[in-house]
């Protein structure tokens, strides 16, 4: 457990360094938010203020932004000469991918703090008690370690730091075609079916319902089935992916 | 099961090891006294580095068993990771963290706590004269720097037995002697190094013992003087006056020949390097000092030693010894 520690505490060094990477990380989901909001959002009609129907979108955003850099880092790390010496030091590949996963929540912690600052200021309104908030949070959390492991073991997946960088692409895209960004019901009747039965739909539908107050009804166990499902799928993954790397 | 041999740091019996069903290791065998220099020698795709991947426990051979520091490296992995240290050929510290930081991390990862890795830290950067780029990253560091920081981060824990993979690979010649001098220290402190090298200078200079590997056997081992002498010979070079008759010189030579060129008028012989030995042959060949215009000794070099097991030259030349 400790080991997890120290390697958490190196990647966020490194990542803290890498400046370029580091803003895409956090300062992009910013920017788009605040394109959505002031150009994009009033054309669309969502029955509300639109800054306040984004910002559940925008949080999810985040994470697949963050997930691109956590695949990267896990590339890196692979395919240099530094896996060997960790093994050789007998560190555990989950306390290597573990730290990784640490870093990439705190940085993730980081953006969010950041969105949703930004978004209070251009006048996004929740109605949520300390419960509601605590619970949104922590449905968060879930979705961003499960992202986290599944970018891990992207990066295992990738022959380079390049090919690591375009394997996110899918967890970037994802909230596109979900409600997190236009109402399902406007989007071409082919698409609508994979919007409504996607993780990042349900996923939306409970944040947005925690922070404005809404009842949450069934996509909040939806929405942890998915996480649960994806964390499982994926550190099973990397456990496989390291050892025949490291092999 | 393999019995440990006393004062034996690493043994390995018959490791076979394939790749995709083309064979690497085809039956190694090797032991390696403790506090000793052990050097693995052989050319590109011999298997060097699938050896040192074997025996760090980083990779499971097909067949055959290996013993490192008195156990086993698949049944006790642990044991054997806790008493060794590995430099592999690609340097293994970040660009991004300074010196001191990788330092740091490593003792943390081995079990020291903040004040003693930082303690082993600074004690290392100041035995690498490395103390003034302590706070610079590692990204700012020149190739011989870096290199000495990735051998100071194989010893944070003390190992007992130091594994260095190509250790000399892109230094440049201050650099590498550098290097010498700090291997040479480790011996003295009692550790045992196993490295692999493509130069046979490095060999040379530092190994107690040689293996050359070819073709996934080792072909010869010995000190450096026993492969010499076993396996190549001491040659004496000569270059003809043109006014000598080159044939009936040849006829003066009783075995001692080894290569002759009319063309070129020059003769190789078989010499045991000694001066009593050189007077004599020359003597012999050229009694009024009239027909010899040049001649250089050639010690046997490990070069010679390879090309004779191998077929293969290495990018190493020779040493010449001049004459007057």
């Amino acid at each position: 457990m400790s080991d997890v520690l120290v390697l958490g505490a190196r990647c966020l060094r490194l990542s803290r360094r890498q400046i370029d990477a580091l803003m895409t990380a956090v300062v992009t989901p910013v920017l788009l938010m605040v394109i959505f909001v002031e150009l994009f959002g009033g054309a669309i009609r969502t029955g509300g203020s639109y800054v306040t129907y984004v910002v559940p979108g925008v949080l999810i955003l985040c994470a697949g932004f963050g997930s691109a850099l956590t695949a990267v880092s896990v590339c890196q790390d692979a395919s240099g000469g530094i896996i060997d010496r960790f093994r050789a030091m007998d560190v555990r590949g989950a306390a290597l991918l573990g730290g990784h996963v640490v870093a990439s929540v705190l940085r993730n912690a980081v953006s969010t703090s950041l969105v949703i600052a930004v978004a209070l200021a251009l006048g996004f309104h929740p109605d949520a008690g300390v419960l509601r908030w605590i619970a949104a949070v922590g449905i968060l959390l879930a979705f961003v370690a499960a992202v986290s492991w599944l970018a891990a073991a992207l990066g295992l997946l990738a022959r380079s730091p390049e090919a690591a960088n375009g394997s996110t692409f899918l967890i970037l895209f994802l909230p596109y075609a979900s409600s997190a960004f236009v109402p399902v019901h406007t989007m071409p009747h082919w698409l609508q079916g994979f919007a409504r039965h996607q993780p990042i739909t349900p996923l939306t539908e409970t944040l947005r319902s925690l922070l404005l107050g809404a009842p949450v009804g069934s996509d909040a166990w939806i929405a942890l089935a998915w996480c649960a499902g994806i964390l499982a799928v994926s550190v099973a993954a990397a456990g496989t992916l390291f050892a025949r790397r490291s092999a | 099961m393999m019995e440990t041999i006393e004062g034996v740091a690493v043994e390995a019996r018959g490791l076979t090891k394939s790749y995709r069903r083309v064979p690497v290791l085809e039956g190694l065998t090797l032991e390696v006294p403790r506090s000793s220099v052990f050097a693995l020698l052989g050319p590109n795709g011999a298997g060097k580095t699938t050896t040192v991947r074997i025996l760090a426990t980083l990779l499971d051979a097909d067949g055959g068993e290996a013993r490192v520091a008195g156990r086993d490296v698949r049944r006790e992995r642990s044991e054997v990771r806790r008493r060794i240290s590995l430099t592999g050929q690609y340097a293994a510290v970040d660009d991004l963290q300074t010196g001191e930081e990788n330092l740091r991390t490593i003792g943390r990862l081995a079990g020291l706590g903040g004040r003693a890795s930082r303690l082993r830290a600074g004690e290392l950067l100041e035995g690498f004269g490395l103390a003034e780029a302590a706070a610079r990253r590692v990204g700012t560091y020149s190739g011989g720097m870096r290199r000495r920081l990735d051998l100071a981060a194989s010893l944070v824990t003390e190992p007992e037995v130091l594994f260095l993979d190509e250790p000399t690979t892109g230094l440049d010649p201050p650099s590498r002697l550098e290097l010498w001098k700090v291997v040479e220290e480790l011996v003295a402190a009692g550790v045992t190094v196993f490295l692999t090298t493509q130069y046979l200078e490095d060999a040379d200079r530092l190994a107690d013992r040689i293996a050359v590997l070819d073709g996934g056997r080792i072909v010869a081992e010995g000190t450096a003087d026993e492969l010499k002498r076993g396996v190549a010979e001491d040659r004496l070079e000569l270059r003809l006056d043109p006014d000598t008759r080159f044939t009936e010189l040849l006829g003066r030579l009783d075995g001692r020949l080894l290569e002759a060129d009319p063309a070129e008028r020059t003769l190789a012989l078989r010499t045991d390097g000694t001066a009593r030995d050189v007077r004599a042959l020359l003597d012999a060949l050229d009694p009024d000092g009239t027909a010899v215009a040049e001649f250089a000794l050639r010690k046997a070099t490990l070069d010679d030693v390879f090309l004779s097991l191998t077929g293969r030259t290495t990018r190493t030349t020779g040493k010449e010894m001049p004459g007057v």
